[in-house]
């Protein structure tokens, strides 16, 4: 796209295409140089983040440290805690080795073991599949594509009123200098809008890879599938994003201020989707993730990258684990919890509710007044028939 | 002359794919051999916490000796076992495993030992590093995996045929006891 770009516009105005070019890669390359080199420390101030050691968060550190080792990165990321209620995550780092990630004091108090794992599990992935890299690349490719086009609008309106007097120069005579006009306008038109398009796919598309890669690291997709709930419940919103820092954060840190979470200019998937997917996984590789991902959305293409899926052949040879025990000493004591549910099944039959089972291990009680034949899952999704 | 060029070029990229493929095998057998150092890593930092545990616990819990016992002997034999066999160390270091979570257990019952913060601590790191050893084995065992399947898959096999490279083991749960998920109460 940009590419194109150059070229005609180098076409147009400089009677050289190969100029137009070379000006194009050379605002390329200057904007990619700047995002290269600044980005960590910039994005790490405008979000007030302060960086902690070993002894600061014990806790912190050693999940962050566990996911190193499961994710293989070759050194530890450093770490640091945004002052901040609302509930996110984010990473940066151009190379997995000088990578950061940081975390808001209100993730750490709402989430327990496991579910922190889980996101801090879908961090490390975008610092191992270079995702930070991919995005600022794709962002600079936006920006220069923009760029170039309001310059060549402005220059073109000017030119036009002052006549048009670029005709004597050209390379073909009248006809082909229109034609080139009007490709060029086309491209100035459509370029940075299809260009923003492909953007914000790409960045849905490297989160649902994270998602998986972070199930395949835990080994346990609920952890992440429950931190998500917990993060779409919460309605306090994130101080300091903007649209640039964006993509960055583990939930769209803008979903509260009604921009609807699945049409084409949103950065991440909706999230309930994302819970939903990681639910019905049934093992714990991106092949699993990419077939709970196509029976989700009921369509025949996947979401995984080719390339990943080749490297990855562990479909069913890796299980998935239990939950860790903290997450199971903080529920209250199992008795009362059974007691409570013999009561209240007892009071659904008695009401003559009929249960319908779902695979994800949730349990629907559906009214006897209702006539249809299926259900949906709240949790996972499945669709389930109801016996009449 | 155009059949030498053809030839020529053919066994060109014959060369590369080779030098490629040979490239890619040694990367994942040092992969394959790092990942074995780590779990080496994390099972001497258990080793090394286990002491400070067991002198934090053994004031609160007075009735427990034969508890703390069980894990001071095993972590010795575990420890002694370190240059060994991998079999016979594996068994070790699973009963090791076993003897803490029922130390772990037992301090649930004394909850002077709960607020202290110190065990608090302690209890962090162990859990911890337990995690930290089943994700090292998690990717020790991915990375044999991803060797073993380039080793067998054509066309990468014809060139470890020639190279000679072996395939990697899985570090298996030898440990009856160990498969078990142990069974804690709370009262």
């Amino acid at each position: 796209m940009l590419l194109l770009l150059g070229y005609f516009l180098g076409l147009y105005f400089l009677g050289s295409a190969i100029g137009g070019l070379v000006i194009a890669l050379l605002v390329w390359g200057i904007m990619s140089l700047v995002a290269y080199f600044q980005g960590d420390s910039l994005l790490l101030a405008v979000s007030r983040a302060r960086k902690i050691g070993r002894d600061d968060n014990p806790r912190l550190y050693n999940i962050v440290e566990e996911m190193k080792i499961a994710s293989g990165l070759e050194k530890m990321p450093d770490i640091y805690i945004i002052d901040d209620p609302a509930l996110n995550a984010f990473a940066t780092g151009r190379d997995p080795n000088k990578a950061s990630v940081a975390v808001t004091s209100g993730l750490l108090a709402k989430l327990n073991r496991d579910e922190l794992q889980g996101v801090i599990g879908h961090e490390m992935a975008h610092v191992k599949n270079r995702d930070v890299l991919l995005m600022a690349m794709c962002a600079v490719m936006l920006g220069t594509i923009v760029i170039l086009a309001w310059y060549a609008t402005r220059v073109l309106f000017f030119s036009g009123m002052s006549g048009g007097r670029r005709s004597s120069r050209s390379d073909g005579g009248g006809g082909g200098q229109v034609i080139i006009l009007a490709v060029g306008i086309v491209l100035i038109i459509l370029a940075p809008i299809l260009a923003q398009i492909i953007y914000f796919t790409i960045s849905r598309k490297r989160e649902y890879l994270a998602d998986a890669s972070s199930a395949l690291y835990t080994r346990y997709p609920e952890g992440l599938a429950s931190a998500l709930e917990k993060i779409a419940a919460s309605p306090v919103q994130l101080k300091s994003a903007n649209q640039a820092t964006a993509p960055m954060y583990t939930v769209n840190p803008f979903r509260q201020q009604g921009r609807a979470a699945s049409n084409l200019t949103s950065t991440h998937p909706p999230i309930q989707e994302r819970i939903r997917i990681l639910r019905a996984m049934s093992g714990v590789s991106l092949a699993d993730y990419d077939r709970a991902y196509r029976e989700a959305r009921g369509v025949k293409a996947g979401i995984t990258p080719a390339s990943a899926l080749a490297l990855d052949k562990m479909s069913g040879a890796a299980a998935l684990r239990a939950p860790s025990p903290e997450a199971e000493t903080a529920e209250e004591s199992p008795q009362k919890v059974e007691r409570a549910r013999e009561t209240s099944d007892m009071m659904w039959r008695l009401s003559n509710y009929r249960t319908v089972n779902c695979s994800c291990g949730t349990k629907l009680r559906v009214s006897p007044e209702f006539r249809g034949t299926s259900v949906q899952c709240p949790h996972c999704g499945r669709t389930l028939s109801v016996k009449v | 002359m155009l059949a030498v060029y053809i030839v020529g070029g053919i066994v060109v990229i014959l060369l590369i794919f080779f030098i490629a493929t040979y490239n890619g095998l040694i990367g994942l057998r040092n992969q394959l051999r790092n990942a074995w150092a780590q779990i080496d890593v994390q099972l001497k930092r258990r080793y090394d916490l286990i002491p400070n545990l067991i002198e934090t616990v053994k004031g609160y819990v007075k009735h427990e000796r034969e508890t703390l016992e069980a894990v001071t002997k095993a972590r010795n034999l575990a420890q002694s076992l370190s240059s060994g066999d991998v079999g016979a160390r594996s068994k070790a270091e699973g009963e090791l495993s076993s003897a803490l979570s029922r130390l772990l257990a037992v301090a649930e019952r004394y909850p002077d030992l709960k607020a202290n913060q110190n065990f608090l601590a302690l209890q962090e790191e162990l859990t911890s590093t337990e995690n930290k050893i089943s994700f090292s084995r998690q990717y020790y065992n991915d990375s044999a995996l991803n060797l073993n399947n380039k080793i067998q898959m054509f066309p990468s096999n014809v060139v470890a045929a020639i190279t000679g490279f072996k395939l990697g083991e899985f570090f298996e749960v030898k440990a009856a006891e160990e498969r078990e998920a142990p069974k804690v109460k709370f009262t």
